[in-house]
């Protein structure tokens, strides 16, 4: 009581004047109640403390002394900088190939017939295709000595940028020095930390380190199982309706490449399309082994399925396969295409593309649009391949009639990775004594995240002609049964 | 007048970077570098230029969104509209409002030779940058000051072009496989033995990009469990690289070598985050001359704490093989050093050969390592035929092996013209970083306007000039970068030179305080009094 009564005749001196306020608080301190006092004291002196104490640190304290450090110092032993490796290893000698790798192709000092190069449409060795290189050498000079911002860019980049975009039938086009780094640039350049990337399991490793650059979610599907895709997208709807604001600001998208290397088999891209509209993802497509191969001018899987190209939001691939220079592309509409030119690192941060490798790509181009019959004849042929291959025994085929490069793996596994590895390589060293050039399908063994079985590559060219993959046929045969009986 | 003494004294000149005067031993000649600290006045306004570029941005869009003004910016799809939009908003805010209106002083095509003098298309705008026609001119023997044409190789006559010429029409352009397939040509053997002679390692590799050879070798040699030391200024490849190989990693000061002992300490006393286990390996990775600041590393110091502390040493030498050295053979030679105790030496074929291309050289079990578990050689094609010849006949021309002198008159002119324009511009009163020695020679203009201004203003008088900004540089200290080559002439130079000091006094670009020779305090002054007009 005492204390309200305090309180109203403070409010009535605060009208009458504020040079008694001074003492007005100096009497309601005698009045205030015990209790009140003793906690205000209490915080004053805890304040204090706060103040004059230590700063208390988060992370660790060193407690140890100088010598001690010196000590752990002296003691610390690190690895060696690489793990020793036997000099026997099966990988460690390359086989040397003498002169250019054309159809008749010099391994290990025995001419061959080329069944591993991609060469797709034979134009390693062009003369037209080497001419213009020799012209534009003649010209520039060899190197570009600069990145494409700072005089790196030359008039051949801009006109195979736009040959390569007329050729796609897209708006724009962006040309990169080096094929692997091609997509490995192109994903994080659009896919953030938090976006999501639904990705075939079959991808390549170009594309695996490209998701791996982006920082993004990654959710692998069954390879070309679109119920499985189906699944996933629809798991993330459900995540999504339970946070619609932060749904709104994460970007999706799909990576399936159209001929995958791999497996040797197409991508449902009609399937694709279709999911794409209902789940509003966007869909990157790598078409490094079916450009220039698939659809009746070349134009990839887009052209196969006639699937319009828009539909597309990025086509990736690389020129060293059909196109048989050096270098990878992306293409697509303006608006996505010209995003990469100040945040793709393969691009900003990299010289440019040697400018006669850009007009052997431009000689390749105009190659390949004079004359659309040549994609009719390597379509026959891979399906004539296919066929030949059937029923070698002990050795499956993997791979669609239309892929241009199949796969032979082992029936019957012997249950290690290296005895089977050793297999096949006797059927390729086989092969080789017998003048058909082969190889086995390479990977990293430690770092694919999902390693294919081994397993012989086996690529088909324009160049080949009917008797060479009879030979070629019978010889693996011949090989297979005399080695995995 | 005692108040501008002191504003003089503050900001004077401070003597050459010195160094532990323990660690001076380890340094032959006098390493001389110097970073002169940006005047207070122009950083100030610095920031005011960027403050209002900013509202103007702001400004512009807000204009944009309500369509007053005409939008030139692509669009996404209609069908595609209610997708997640593919770029945000602010990601772009920088590109469409600053960038765009100095555009034109990047991406500038040439069609010749990119060698001292270079022809350049011209571009005309018609609306601000947005799109680019070309009128079908040419300009005509721009003076060449932009491209990383150190050597002078990049030629299209002599040995290098008609050795490459030959080797096109024998082997073709293309390999179309991968190393370990079947694209290993006897050519690949050949380049890899001789750069493995130049460089005087045991063995060597290389690979068909420069950036990748970073980002696909640094994670086949560290992982998890690793400590990576790498310097605040490093190139995006090595980040990359860094990064993609999943090890911890950790930045020290740039060229700081009390700030990487530290971190060396640390590390090894606390070992790994949490859990205090040691660490499997700690690898440093710093770069020859780092090409933003003209800097060159203090190699003998790195080694020296490399060895005590037990670490390796990645050396990226992109800008500085065939560049320093007295025989040219990058910045081990530089200092005198063994070769040896750099544990790996990567470098590329881009800037002094005029080709294509990165190696890394070492010991020869690193090297078998690589051929098995380097990321090139299993996934990406290798390099093409020409592409090596040119490097095989330059490295050769370097060595002298050809017979000739011309590799070794070619590097005593390098190092004679990036004394020259050093010392000239240093006279003129810019402000020039990085080490007396680098042939990249970066001049301050700090402030956004004057980026455009300079770079165009230096094309009017026939000269190519790279001009750098936000974000490759810290976004007060833009920057115009000159590489000095051993194919430009003394007149080249002086015609650069004039030019220079004319756009200089244009755009009131000569900021240091230093002593010059002659003009002892007045320069400061008049500088002062200029701004204060």
């Amino acid at each position: 009581m005492k204390h309200a009564h305090a309180q109203s005749r403070d409010s009535v001196k605060m009208a009458a004047g504020q040079q008694w306020v001074l003492v007005e608080m100096v009497q309601a301190f005698y009045e205030a109640p015990a209790y009140h006092l003793i906690l205000e004291g209490i915080l004053i002196l805890w304040i204090i403390r706060l103040l004059f104490s230590k700063t208390y640190k988060l992370q660790e304290r060193s407690d140890l002394t100088e010598k001690e450090k010196e000590e752990l110092i002296e003691e610390w032993q690190p690895e060696p900088l690489v793990p020793p490796v036997s000099k026997d290893h099966p990988s460690l000698n390359y086989d040397v190939v003498t002169g250019p790798p054309s159809h008749k192709i010099i391994v290990n000092g025995k001419e061959c017939i080329n069944f591993a190069s991609f060469n797709f449409l034979g134009l390693l060795d062009s003369e037209r295709v080497k001419l213009k290189a020799l012209l534009s050498l003649k010209k520039y000079g060899v190197g570009t000595c600069g990145p494409r911002g700072f005089y790196g860019t030359f008039d051949v980049h801009l006109e195979l940028e736009e040959r390569l975009a007329k050729f796609m039938r897209t708006e724009e086009a962006i040309i990169y020095s080096y094929g692997f780094a091609t997509i490995a640039s192109a994903i994080p350049a659009y896919s953030k930390r938090g976006d999501i990337i639904f990705v075939d399991e079959a991808a390549c490793f170009s594309i695996q380190k490209g998701l791996q650059a982006s920082r993004s979610f990654v959710k692998h599907f069954k390879h070309n199982d679109m119920e499985d895709l189906e699944r996933l997208l629809k798991e993330q709807e459900i995540e999504d309706q339970k946070n619609p604001r932060k749904a709104r600001v994460i970007r999706r998208f799909i990576v399936v490449e159209g001929l995958y290397i791999n497996t040797a088999d197409i991508c449902p891209l009609p399937d694709l399309v279709k999911l794409k509209y209902k789940y509003k993802v966007r869909i990157f497509l790598e078409e490094s082994m079916s450009f220039g191969v698939l659809g009746e001018h070349g134009r990839g899987v887009t052209e196969h399925f006639g699937v319009n190209i828009d539909d597309i939001d990025l086509i990736s691939a690389n020129m060293e396969n059909a196109l048989a220079s050096i270098g990878g592309f992306c293409c697509g509409r303006s608006f996505v295409i010209d995003h990469q030119r100040l945040s793709g690192q393969g691009y900003c941060f990299s010289a440019s593309l040697p400018p006669m490798l850009a007009s052997a790509a431009i000689e390749a181009l105009n190659i390949m649009e004079e004359d659309p019959g040549i994609f009719r004849v390597l379509q026959d042929k891979c399906k004539h391949v296919h066929k030949a291959l059937q029923g070698t025994p002990g050795l499956k085929v993997v791979g669609e009639p239309l892929a241009p490069a199949l796969h032979l793996q082992l029936e019957n596994s012997t249950g290690s990775r290296t005895n089977d590895l050793k297999l096949l390589r006797a059927i390729v060293d086989y092969s080789m004594d017998r003048q058909i050039a082969l190889t086995l399908a390479r990977y990293l063994e430690k770092e694919e995240r999902f390693l294919p079985p081994p397993s012989i590559r086996v690529v088909v060219t324009v160049e080949q002609t009917q008797e060479e993959i009879e030979r070629a046929a019978q010889c693996i045969r011949e090989a297979a049964v005399k080695i995995l009986k | 007048r005692n108040m501008s003494l002191i504003i003089f004294t503050s900001y004077s000149s401070f003597p050459p970077q010195s160094h532990h005067a323990s660690c001076t031993s380890l340094y032959k000649k006098p390493f001389v570098e110097s970073f002169e600290e940006t005047p207070l006045l122009v950083a100030v306004l610095t920031y005011m230029g960027y403050g209002i570029l900013t509202i103007f941005g702001y400004l512009r869009d807000f204009l944009r969104d309500w369509k007053f003004e005409k939008c030139h910016l692509a669009r996404e799809r209609e069908e595609q509209k209610d997708f997640v939009p593919l770029y945000q908003d602010f990601e772009n805010f920088y590109t469409r409002n600053l960038y765009m209106r100095i555009r034109d002083n990047w991406n500038r095509p040439i069609c010749s030779v990119p060698g001292a003098k270079m022809d350049l298309l011209e571009r005309v705008t018609p609306d601000y940058n947005w799109t680019f026609e070309h009128t079908g001119n040419v300009l005509k023997d721009v003076i060449n000051m932009g491209s990383y044409n150190y050597l002078g190789f990049a030629e299209n006559t002599g040995t290098c072009a008609d050795a490459a010429s030959e080797c096109t029409v024998k082997y073709g352009v293309g390999v179309s496989s991968t190393r370990q397939e079947i694209g290993n040509l006897d050519k690949h053997e050949e380049l890899e033995i001789l750069v493995a002679r130049f460089l005087g390692v045991e063995s060597s590799m290389a690979f068909g990009m420069g950036f990748a050879t970073n980002s696909m070798n640094i994670p086949a040699l560290t992982g998890k469990g690793c400590l990576i030391l790498s310097d605040e200024l490093n190139h995006a490849s090595l980040v990359l690289g860094a990064r993609l190989s999943g090890s911890t990693i950790r930045v020290f000061k740039h060229n700081n070598m009390q700030s990487l002992e530290k971190l060396l300490r640390d590390a090894i006393v606390h070992g790994q985050p949490r859990t205090h286990r040691p660490w499997k390996k700690i690898l440093i990775l710093v770069e020859g001359i780092y090409s933003m600041e003209g800097s060159i590393v203090r190699l003998p110091e790195v080694i020296a704490l490399k060895k005590k502390y037990k670490a390796y040493l990645y050396l990226d030498e992109a800008h500085s093989i065939g560049a320093l050295g007295p025989r040219g053979r990058g910045v081990v030679d530089y200092f005198g050093l063994d070769p040896s105790d750099v544990d790996i030496m990567m470098g590329t074929f881009t800037k002094s050969f005029g080709a294509a291309g990165g190696y890394i050289g070492g010991k020869k079990e690193l090297i078998d390592y690589l051929r098995l578990h380097s990321h090139s050689t299993v996934y990406a094609t290798s390099m093409s035929p020409p592409i090596i010849q040119q490097i095989i006949t330059s490295m050769k021309c370097i060595m002298g092996e050809d017979g000739s002198t011309l590799g070794q008159e070619r590097l005593c002119q390098l190092s004679e013209n990036t004394t020259y324009f050093r010392r000239r511009l240093h006279e003129m009163g810019f402000i020039i970083y990085g080490n007396n020695d680098s042939p990249v020679v970066p001049l301050m203009l700090y402030m956004p306007a004057k980026i455009g201004a300079f770079g165009r203003e230096m094309l009017k008088r026939n000269i190519g000039t790279v001009v750098v900004g936000f974000p490759a540089t810290p976004i007060i200290e833009s920057r115009a970068r000159f590489c000095v080559s051993a194919a430009h002439t003394r007149e080249m130079l002086d015609k650069a030179l004039n030019a220079i000091s004319e756009v200089g006094d244009l755009l009131q670009l000569k900021y240091s305080r230093k002593n010059r020779h002659g003009n002892e305090g007045s320069d400061s002054f008049s500088f002062l009094e200029s701004h204060q007009d």
